[in-house]
């Protein structure tokens, strides 16, 4: 079994989580480092995935008003169309080697979801797939999003599971390119407030547990 | 010379678009440095080279899609450097300029569909090499996700169509082409690649036969799919132009002055605009059950080429006064028939007014521009002998059609949008002007 290093870092800007992605790519190729599961969350921004590059159709707002609310737009190198990220969301980035036994992208969205919908369902939530729309839902509903990139077989970007998060914003975009489909939070879902911490170790697990990696000792 | 492919990013993946090069054409380039982007799904990757040399041609665009295994581009050794580097070689040169020439982006349905429509390129479509698996296996199995999603949605299995891709694949071209030949059995389309179909008609006939443009097909396939998607319906409403030609030949000069062309076009996209903003189910889309409002109103143009037509859109048209529409529809225009226009600006089109009038005909019945619900076609402007006040008068008259998608637009909204836009239209705000 291979380890699986899990960071939980709190809120962190954007930008900051992209380059701290694109450092650890750079390592795990290297193979100077284990596999990686960052979990953290977002101040609100609107990112955009290569599918949305140059078309902004997808975001309803202008930018004037984006800025003034405090929602900054972000270009990003993950698959995908557009989203919402804030806080409340949490947000998974797996900086894992899909070599040598894992090299399939739709079986790695797969595996995904599927840490998600056990995560969840820890909750009492129970969660499924829709048919040709990635991420995972529940009922009409999505509750979680996927974004990934991929180089050599190193993955980065990855899943905005909603917890606690304010689902207002989701109406100043398209979220996914997806239309007529809603959003919704394991809390609206379950009524009651879920502590962050609790659905960050419940991720940590079914990720591992769908991965067969061993989760070693956190570090600082 | 070293063949690059389209890698096979997982076992269920037929097809892969290409997203970005990160190499140009004559680019020195390492083993292992990342030459291009693809894009499956939800995944965006990063290929990296297989060899050392010289980036010596691209053969797929960015925005392209092509079958796992189609050769993407070629890297020649690190010695042809001088002859590759600044020139690029014989084939290539003769190879590139055509490709950018040739691609004028064309009013694809906007968004996510779009990426997927040059999808049945697959330029060295081998014949099959089966390996123990029957072909109606291999159809079923290799197709992708859009094509089993079309399938299903239709109850056609996919075994029984005859693929043009890769191994005998289904692209959506051919599944599109079995729905139509469904639909009319005498003429079965075969825009294929030969072998397996048979075309219909063969060279040596009296024939002459010339292979479609990216425009022309992409126009095709636009068609196809959106008489499929909507059930169209027709209204015709008769609009006296008395007001309106008069409004233009008295401030024709002043707008000539101010550096624009005031045309008929302007003042009923003016017109068009209002009757959007009044009843928004016409400026909407279909997205399974749901109805989808546009806050915004971008309005497309049709503009005739010489081989095709191409649709700017006017974003944000209702923030626009009638001087800043005519200046936006005469630089479109004037900018599509110079094929100078940017991807952008035929993407995002939330209702489009095609002009068949220009030709002479008195009125239209176009296809509506998927994911719209609704397109207005304008016929000829001429004077006519109409009957007011139980008088026999001559009018400058024009039928206005708009062509609406049932599923969303009953007859009663398009008589509401039809009769609004008509009574607006023969008493235009002389402020407006």
């Amino acid at each position: 079994m291979r380890p699986l290093r899990v960071r939980r870092l709190g809120v962190v800007p954007y930008g900051d989580a992209l380059q701290l992605q694109r450092q650890l790519v750079e390592e795990r190729k290297a193979n100077l480092i284990p596999d990686q599961l960052l979990l953290l969350e977002h101040p609100p921004v609107i990112t955009l995935g290569v599918k949305a590059r140059g078309v902004r159709s997808h975001v309803l707002e202008t930018p004037a008003r984006l800025l003034a609310r405090g929602i900054d737009v972000v270009e990003t190198g993950r698959g995908g169309d557009v989203t919402y990220h804030g806080p409340g969301q949490l947000v998974g980035y797996p900086i894992i080697d899909l070599s040598p036994d894992r090299r399939d992208v739709h079986q790695y969205v797969r595996d995904l979801e599927e840490v998600l919908i056990r995560a969840v369902a820890e909750f009492g939530v129970t969660a499924g797939r829709t048919p040709g729309l990635t991420g995972v839902w529940v009922g009409d509903t999505k509750l979680a999003a996927i974004g990934v990139r991929i180089a050599r077989w190193v993955t980065s970007h990855g899943f905005a599971l909603n917890v606690g998060t304010n689902l207002e914003p989701f109406g100043l975009i398209v979220p996914c390119g997806i239309t007529g489909k809603g959003i919704t939070s394991l809390e609206t879902l379950t009524g009651r407030p879920v502590p962050m911490s609790d659905v960050e170790a419940a991720t940590a697990s079914a990720f591992a547990a769908i991965f067969g990696r061993f989760v070693c000792a956190p570090s600082s | 010379m070293t063949d690059i492919m389209m890698p096979q990013m997982g076992e269920s993946i037929a097809e892969g678009t290409i997203v970005r090069w990160i190499k140009k054409v004559g680019d020195a380039i390492d083993r292992d440095e990342p030459l291009f982007e693809i894009s499956t799904d939800k995944v965006d990757a990063e290929i990296p080279s297989p060899v050392a040399g010289v980036l010596t041609e691209i053969k797929v665009k960015e925005g392209e899609t092509v079958a796992v295994n189609s050769v993407v581009a070629t890297i020649g050794a690190a010695g042809d450097t001088p002859a590759a580097g600044a020139r690029p070689g014989p084939e290539a040169a003769g190879g590139l300029p055509e490709a950018a020439v040739g691609q004028p982006e064309i009013p694809t349905m906007a968004g996510g569909a779009a990426a997927n429509v040059p999808a049945a390129r697959v330029p060295d479509a081998a014949p099959t090499r089966s390996g123990g698996s029957t072909r109606e296996e291999l159809r079923r199995q290799k197709s992708s996700p859009l094509v089993r999603r079309i399938a299903r949605d239709h109850n056609i299995d996919i075994g029984r169509i005859t693929g043009s891709g890769l191994s005998g694949r289904v692209t959506k071209q051919d599944i599109l082409g079995f729905i139509e030949s469904g639909r009319s059995l005498a003429a079965p389309r075969a825009p294929r690649t030969g072998a397996a179909a048979g075309p219909v008609f063969q060279p040596g006939e009296h024939v002459h036969i010339v292979p479609m443009s990216v425009m022309r097909r992409k126009i095709a396939e636009h068609m196809v799919l959106s008489s499929h998607t909507s059930p169209h319906v027709y209204s015709v409403y008769e609009v006296n132009f008395s007001r309106v030609a008069g409004l233009r030949e008295r401030k024709k000069a002043a707008y000539e002055a101010a550096g624009a062309r005031l045309t008929f076009t302007a003042f009923i996209a003016k017109i068009a605009v209002e009757a959007l903003r009044e009843f928004p189910l016409v400026n909407a889309s279909v997205d399974g059950a749901n109805i989808v409002y546009k806050k915004d109103i971008n309005l497309g143009i049709a503009v005739a080429l010489e081989n095709g037509l191409i649709v700017p859109v006017i974003r944000n048209a209702d923030e626009k006064n009638l001087l800043g529409l005519s200046r936006a529809i005469d630089d479109l225009a004037t900018r599509a028939r110079a094929k100078k226009l940017n991807p952008d600006e035929v993407q995002g089109g939330t209702f489009t007014i095609t002009n068949p009038g220009i030709f002479g005909a008195l009125y239209g019945l176009p296809l509506i521009n998927q994911p719209q619900v609704a397109i207005m076609g304008v016929g000829t402007i001429e004077k006519r002998a109409v009957v007011i006040d139980d008088a026999i008068a001559i009018r400058p008259m024009c039928h206005i059609t708009l062509g609406y998608d049932h599923r969303l637009v009953d007859g009663a909204d398009a008589g509401r949008f039809l009769t609004f836009f008509k009574e607006r239209l023969e008493n235009f705000e002389e402020a407006w002007v």
